[in-house]
């Protein structure tokens, strides 16, 4: 009883705290709680002085507008796509790769894995031109190969992972490797179901990079129709559309996936990001 | 729900007693770190994803800097003009401009990080209730989607029916074109830039909060220390290491800035750039992107982000030099 009554007393001391909390989760939330209310007004209502702050006339239409003003349901395939074989193929490859790094050794290994390293320092518009000429020499571009295959690699991913592998205990391993499997047995059927945690770390930054990665599709797909959705909203809001309803519900559609899967899987997302950020 | 940050992957735990230390003992821990000795299968897992990334970044870093002493054709042939791309970026105003605005753009958006700071400290009070629900909604604003930020900020400040100047207009202020005035773009695409990357740092530095040990809370509480002497002299001193971490990052991200603010500078208009302020907000990336990718330039755009990539680096340089002053390893 008395430990109920300290803990309370001790959340009543909180209010300070919260009222400071709400006021930035407000001031943080407003703009995209507007990006909502404004999305479901017509244009007219939207430029109304003063403003109105719920629609007075709840206006559906601007998300159908959307599909009438860009191929939406292509570029939603497209960025589903390039965001699902992104994060499928770096999960795949990088694990295999970390997993050689942190428990084969071989002759080269150290000088390969600073090579790995060394891509990690380096800041992504320096791979861009070669990036993309590599692409047009392929004939890929205005493909979803371009959009998908330099994205499946990543030193981030591969240094991450390896981490995560050199943390786990070795005896399982051990056992299976004195039950004759081989390493990439061992690797597969032992490693890669321990290290769940940090895949999923992984999978989930992966997806949010994919999906909201704009400047490489405006570089190699310029055909709308091959576009993923962040290029295409941004050739919307720069073609001569300024209706700005539809082109937050355009927004708002677009990014909804991420929310949803942000929402749904926070805490490895947010345990993603604290990893990755505390020991990158 | 709690952030893990148990050093899982950083630092292997012993897994070996720590008992006995003997040379041949740790020896023999040391090869046992690798399970495996067969070098064909390392190269066999290693290779496809060593060979992606040889292929599409690292021989790509090199390339990037051969194009940089190269005029790039117009059907693709290059010549070697030695240092003339680097002699035309150092007298060139618009780059110099653009590295202005986003030298401004990096220092702004560092005035975040102690906003983050109390936000992290506030959450990490003990008995806090709803912190997932604060953590949450502070987080929104990372995920998502660039063009979804930046169309709603062009709205909200939008000089003549955005809410921002209406609700100024209530107080008697004249509002002006927040985004298209030069006098004010900087620090209009820098607010944008602070909402976007609050909740980023504010995560990094709640785990660093998180990581600092009790105990040390409660030898200062004995010793007598209140509140802020605790903040001050157990808090401050032990999360350096992650606010210097934050602080490097968040400068090389900043410095690297394209997305946002060409969503935002209205650059991406197929009739041409129409935003008068444009190339005061105009950042070095967006200037890379315009010479590499549209003017056809692309020796001097590979010079562009050279000298971006030198700059990061002696700028990182710098900060790890000068972290000896305030940065504090327990």
């Amino acid at each position: 009883m008395a430990e109920t009554t300290r803990r309370g007393s001790r959340e009543g001391r909180r209010w300070p705290a919260h009222l400071l909390l709400t006021v930035g989760a407000v001031v943080t939330v407003f703009p995209l709680l507007w990006e909502v209310l404004t999305s479901l007004k017509s244009f007219g209502e939207s430029t109304r002085v003063p403003p109105t702050i719920l629609p007075r006339h709840w206006d559906w239409s601007n998300y159908a507008t959307v599909f009438s003003s860009i191929p939406f349901a292509h570029e939603f395939v497209n960025t589903l796509l390039m965001t699902l074989l992104r994060t499928a193929a770096q999960l795949l490859l990088c694990s295999m790769a970390a997993y050689a790094f942190a428990r084969i050794r071989f002759p080269g290994r150290g000088p390969i894995f600073l090579a790995f390293l060394a891509v990690l320092m380096v800041p992504g518009e320096l791979f861009l031109l070669p990036q993309y000429q590599i692409m047009q020499d392929l004939g890929w571009l205005n493909s979803l190969q371009a959009l998908v295959v330099p994205g499946m690699f990543s030193a981030f991913g591969t240094f991450l992972l390896r981490q995560f592998f050199m943390g786990l205990p070795v005896e399982l391993e051990e056992a299976a490797r004195l039950d004759g499997a081989n390493p990439f047995t061992v690797y597969w059927r032992v490693a890669l179901p321990l290290a769940r945690p940090g895949l999923l770390a992984l999978g989930i930054l992966t997806f949010l990079w994919s999906w909201n990665d704009l400047m490489w599709p405006l570089v190699v797909n310029t055909d709308p129709a091959q576009m993923p959705l962040s290029a295409g909203l941004a050739s919307l809001q720069g073609s001569h559309l300024t209706d700005y309803p539809v082109l937050m519900a355009g927004s708002l559609l677009a990014t909804l996936p991420v929310i949803v899967v942000f929402v749904a899987m926070q805490r490895h997302f947010i345990q993603g990001i604290a990893f990755s950020g505390m020991k990158g | 729900m709690s952030i893990d940050t148990r050093p899982t992957a950083a630092v292997p735990a012993p897994r070996v007693p720590a008992a006995a230390p003997g040379d041949a003992r740790a020896r023999r821990r040391r090869e046992r770190r690798f399970l495996h000795r067969d070098k064909w299968w390392g190269y066999a897992l290693i290779a496809p994803a060593g060979l992606g990334l040889a292929v599409f970044y690292l021989w790509p870093v090199v390339e990037t800097l051969y194009y940089s002493f190269n005029d790039w054709g117009a059907f693709g042939g290059t010549t070697w003009t030695g240092l003339s791309n680097y002699r035309t970026l150092v007298t060139d105003p618009e780059f110099w401009h653009s590295l202005g605005n986003t030298a401004i753009y990096t220092v702004l958006v560092l005035l975040g990080i102690p906003l983050s700071m109390l936000l992290a400290v506030l959450l990490n009070l003990k008995g806090m209730r709803g912190t997932g629900v604060y953590r949450t909604l502070y987080f929104l604003p990372v995920v998502t989607m660039p063009a979804a930020v930046a169309v709603v900020w062009r709205w909200l400040y939008n000089g003549d029916v955005g809410i921002i100047n209406q609700a100024l207009s209530v107080v008697g202020v004249h509002g002006t074109y927040w985004v298209s005035d030069p006098a004010t773009v900087h620090f209009a695409v820098a607010v944008v830039g602070v909402w976007m990357t609050v909740g980023y740092n504010m995560i990094l530095l709640l785990a660093g909060l998180q990581s600092i040990p009790q105990d040390y809370y409660e030898a200062a509480s004995l010793d007598g220390a209140g509140r802020v002497r605790q903040f001050f002299s157990v808090t401050l001193p032990l999360l350096s290491p992650t606010v210097f971490f934050t602080t490097v990052l968040s400068v090389i991200q900043s410095l690297q800035v394209f997305d946002l603010v060409y969503l935002i500078l209205g650059a991406n208009t197929g009739a041409g750039i129409t935003n008068p302020a444009y190339t005061d907000g105009e950042t070095v990336v967006m200037l890379f992107f315009q010479k590499a990718f549209y003017d056809n330039q692309r020796g001097y755009g590979a010079a562009i982000v050279c000298a971006l990539f030198v700059l990061i680096l002696a700028l990182t340089a710098v900060q790890f030099r000068l972290q000896k002053r305030w940065v504090h390893y327990g």
